[in-house]
C-alpha cells in the first residue's frame, strides 16, 4: 500500500535529518521526498511517498506526530491527492533520431529547455506515472542523467473546504 | 552575566538540587559558574553513570536528573546512560560542553557531533546559538522531559556561547510550543466505553506498566483497583505500582515473569494495559493478547497504542488523569469467580526452585532481605540473573523498585542507587547486581566515598555472566564462551580500598543475621553473597 504524507515542520537546521532519520531508524521505506518553504517562511512542508503495510503506514503518522518539529501531518491516498513530479533529463540526440524525441515530447507534453549540437535538456511536470512511462519511452534514446524532485501532493478540494 | 552563568540560573529557578557529570575543557565555564551557586555537583567516575545517578534522582523525586558532561568523549560516553532513559521513559536534560561555535564541523580536539549522534535516544535536543536563547531553552528543556511521555532531552551548548555576555537574565513563566501539546487528559467517550467493558466483563485484568509510577497516578490506581476488585499483573517497569504481597497482585508477566500471571492475562476477556509498551519482554505473542478479549490501551503516547499490538480501545493520556477520571464513574463489577481462580492459580503454578546448600539460594535470600528492609525502601535490581530473581522475589510493600527494563545497560544499579540516595537520604536504598554488573560501575564507590553517600551494595557472586551462561546452556549445549569472569578482585580487599564496610555470606545456614546486620549499618557496605555458578533463573 502507498499513503502520501504532507508533514509542516518547523523551518530549521537539523529538521531534515531528524525526519529521515526517523525512517531509517524505525526502517520504514521513503519512495520519495520533498521538501520546500511554504508560504509561512517559518514553516516547511515535507511531501513524502511511502509504502507498507496498514499498520506499518498508521505508525509513520503517529511517530511523525511525536517529533517535536512537527507540526502537523496530513495523511492521504494518491487517488485523494493532486500530485506532480518535476523530473529534468538531459540526453545525446542525433540527426536520426531529434524528430522522433520531439514527437515524444509533444504527446507527452514534455518542453525541451536546452540545447546544444549532441545533447537537449527535456522538461516534463507530470503525475509520477506517467514520469515513469516517458523515462521508458526515452530509455532507447541515451539518457545522459536525470534530475527529479520527487512527488509533491495536496489533497484535493473538497465541497466542505 | 555569561552564558554559563544564565545556564547555572536556569538549575535554580528549576529547583535543581544535584548536577551529576565530569567537568572537561569545554564545559569549564559552567563548572565555573556553578561553584557559587547552591546547587551541588557530583563528580561521578564515568560519565555514561552521570546519567544513571540522574536517573535513580529522578524515578525516587518525580523531578527532572540533571547532567553535565564536556564535549566529544565526555558527550559520547553519556550516550548510553541517555539511551537507558530513553528506553525507560526517564526525564532528563543533559547539558554537553560543545567546542567553539566557530570550529564545529572542522573536527577539533575532543569535537563530536553529539545532537545528530544521540538523535534516536532523546526525546529532544538542542545546539544552542545565541547566549540569549538560554532560558528559553532550558524553560523548554525541563518541560519537554517532564511532561507527556517522559524522556531525556540534550542542550549541547559551545564554549563560546557559555563565556558570552548576555543582558538581563529573565526566565520564562510558561512555554509557547506550536509543534508539542501532550494529550493528558482521556477522552470522556473513550473512558465510558472502558468503564461499560469492565461491568460487563467476568474475567478483567490490568496489565501495569511503568507509565503509573512515571505519572505519579499509584495512588489512584491503586483505589480504582481496590473499589472495583481488579486482579493485576505487572509489567518490569510497573513492578511497585502494587505490593507484591497485595492480595488483588499476580505477579509479572513475560517470559521471566510468573506462569500463573501469563495464564492471567491470557485467559483474561477484558486485558487493561496501561502505561505499558506491549513490548517483547512482557508480550512474546502479541496474538494471545488479543485473542478472544477486548484489549483496552491506556497510554500518554499515542504511537505506542497499535505499535505491537492493535487494540479495542485506544485511551490516549496521562495514567493519573485516566485514574482520576475512572474513579469518579459510579460502576459496579462482578468477578469473585476469576479471582478465586487466579488465587488457585498463584498457589499452585509457582515455579518450584531446588537450591543447592552449599551455596547463598539468591531466590530466598532476595525475599529474605527485601521483607526484612524498611516499608519505603528503595531497592535498584541491575540487570542480569540478579535482574529476574530480584523481579520475581523482591517482596515490595510501599517502597520503590528501579531496574533498566527497557535498554538492559549493566551497571545501572550502582550509580542509580546513589541518585536515589541522594533524592532520599533518609529511606533505605540498596542496590543489587552480579559479579558482571558490580565491575561495569565499581569506580563509582569511589563516588559514594566522596560524597558520602551510604548505598547499601549487594554482590551476587557466581563467577560467570550468568544470564549469557544460561542461554548459552539452553541453546548452545552448555558450550561456554566469554563468560568466565575469574579474574574478578577480591571484594574484601577492594571494599577495604574504598573504606567501605565488607560482608560475605556462604550460605543461606547465617542469612538472617546477616541480612539484619547488613541492613543495620549506616554507612556504605558490601555483602558478597557466594551463589550457586551453575544456577538458573528458569
Amino acid at each position: 500500500m502507498k499513503k502520501i504524507y504532507s508533514v509542516l515542520v518547523e523551518n530549521r537546521s537539523g529538521v531534515l535529518c531528524k525526519v529521515s532519520g526517523l525512517f531509517s531508524r524505525r526502517s520504514f521505506n521513503i519512495d520519495s521526498l520533498a521538501v520546500g518553504e511554504t508560504d509561512d517562511p517559518t514553516t516547511s512542508c515535507m511531501t513524502i511517498v511511502s509504502s507498507g503495510d496498514e499498520r506499518t503506514l498508521e505508525q509513520i503518522e503517529k511517530q511523525l506526530n511525536k517529533k517535536l518539529d512537527v507540526f502537523k501531518v496530513k495523511t492521504f491516498d494518491e487517488t485523494a491527492s493532486i500530485s506532480r513530479e518535476l523530473m529534468l533529463m538531459k540526453v545525446k540526440y542525433n540527426k536520426g533520431n531529434r524528430r522522433d524525441i520531439m514527437e515524444t515530447c509533444e504527446i507527452m507534453k514534455a518542453q525541451i529547455v536546452d540545447m546544444s549540437k549532441k545533447t537537449m535538456i527535456i522538461q516534463i511536470c507530470d503525475v509520477p506515472e506517467r514520469i515513469r512511462l516517458f523515462i521508458g519511452m526515452m530509455q532507447s534514446i541515451s539518457i545522459v542523467e536525470v534530475a527529479r524532485t520527487g512527488t509533491l501532493a495536496l489533497q484535493k478540494c473538497l465541497e466542505t473546504d | 552575566m555569561l552564558g554559563a552563568d544564565a545556564i547555572v540560573k536556569c538549575l535554580e529557578e528549576e529547583g535543581v538540587k544535584y548536577v551529576f557529570g565530569y567537568p572537561g575543557v569545554a564545559i569549564c565555564p559552567f563548572y565555573n559558574s556553578i561553584l557559587s551557586s547552591p546547587v551541588e555537583t557530583i563528580l561521578i567516575r564515568t560519565e555514561q553513570n552521570a546519567a544513571h545517578a540522574a536517573s535513580g534522582f529522578a524515578r525516587v523525586t518525580g523531578e527532572v536528573g540533571v547532567c553535565a558532561v564536556t564535549s566529544g568523549p565526555g558527550a559520547t560516553n553519556v550516550i548510553t546512560g541517555i539511551a537507558t532513559a530513553f528506553a525507560d521513559s526517564i526525564p532528563l536534560v543533559c547539558i554537553t560542553g560543545q567546542v567553539d561555535s566557530e570550529l564545529i564541523g572542522s573536527d577539533v580536539f575532543q569535537e563530536a557531533d553529539i545532537t545528530g549522534a544521540v538523535e534516536s535516544f532523546v526525546k529532544y535536543s538542542y545546539l544552542v546559538k545565541d547566549a540569549a536563547e538560554i532560558p528559553r531553552i532550558f524553560k523548554e528543556a525541563f518541560y519537554i522531559a517532564n511532561s507527556g511521555r517522559k524522556g531525556p532531552v540534550l542542550i549541547d551548548v559551545p564554549i563560546d556561547i557559555q563565556n558570552a555576555v548576555v543582558g538581563k537574565f529573565k526566565y520564562p513563566e510558561g512555554v509557547s510550543l506550536r509543534t508539542y501539546k501532550p494529550t493528558i487528559k482521556g477522552h470522556t467517550v473513550q473512558i465510558q466505553k472502558v468503564v461499560k467493558e469492565l461491568s460487563k466483563a467476568k474475567r478483567p485484568i490490568i496489565c501495569v506498566g511503568g507509565g503509573v509510577l512515571l505519572s505519579e497516578a499509584v495512588e489512584e490506581f491503586r483505589s480504582f483497583v481496590e473499589k472495583h476488585r481488579v486482579p493485576v499483573v505487572s509489567t518490569m517497569m510497573g513492578i511497585s505500582a502494587m505490593p507484591t504481597r497485595h492480595p488483588l497482585y499476580y505477579g509479572m508477566v513475560g517470559n521471566n515473569g510468573h506462569p500463573y500471571a501469563n495464564r492471567a492475562m491470557n485467559e483474561s476477556d477484558l486485558l487493561i494495559m496501561v502505561g505499558a509498551r506491549v513490548a517483547d519482554r512482557a508480550i512474546s505473542q502479541p496474538d494471545l493478547i488479543t485473542e478472544n478479549k477486548v484489549l483496552v490501551h491506556i497510554d500518554v503516547d499515542p504511537a505506542e497504542i497499535g505499535k505491537n499490538v492493535g487494540p479495542t480501545i485506544p485511551l490516549v493520556g496521562d495514567a493519573r488523569h485516566i485514574f482520576e477520571d475512572f474513579n469518579k464513574e459510579e460502576f459496579t463489577c462482578e468477578h469473585e469467580e476469576w479471582i478465586g481462580t487466579l488465587d488457585e492459580y498463584r498457589d499452585s503454578m509457582a515455579r518450584v526452585r531446588r537450591p543447592n546448600p552449599a551455596y547463598v539460594d539468591p531466590a530466598e535470600f532476595i525475599r529474605m532481605l527485601s521483607e526484612a528492609m524498611e516499608e519505603d525502601a528503595v531497592y535498584v535490581a541491575d540487570v542480569g540473573q540478579n535482574q529476574i530473581w530480584s523481579c520475581n522475589y523482591h517482596v515490595v510493600k510501599n517502597g520503590r523498585f528501579l531496574t533498566t527494563g527497557g535498554m538492559g545497560t549493566m551497571g545501572y544499579s550502582i550509580p542509580a542507587a546513589m541518585g536515589a540516595k541522594l533524592a532520599a537520604p533518609d529511606r533505605q536504598v540498596v542496590a543489587v547486581c552480579g559479579d558482571g554488573s558490580f565491575q561495569m560501575s565499581m569506580m563509582e564507590l569511589a563516588t559514594m566515598r566522596q560524597f558520602h553517600v551510604p548505598v547499601k551494595i549487594i554482590v551476587l557472586k557466581n563467577n560467570f555472566l550468568g544470564m549469557v551462561r544460561e542461554f548459552q546452556h539452553y541453546t548452545y549445549k552448555d558450550n561456554y564462551s566469554v563468560v568466565d569472569l575469574s579474574g574478578s578482585p577480591d571484594l574484601e580487599k577492594l571494599s577495604s580500598a574504598y573504606d567501605m564496610k565488607f560482608m560475605r555470606l556462604h550460605t543461606m545456614e547465617h542469612a538472617q543475621e546477616t541480612i539484619e546486620a547488613f541492613l543495620s549499618h549506616d554507612e556504605a557496605v558490601l555483602l558478597e553473597c557466594i551463589i550457586d555458578p551453575m544456577d538458573l533463573v528458569k
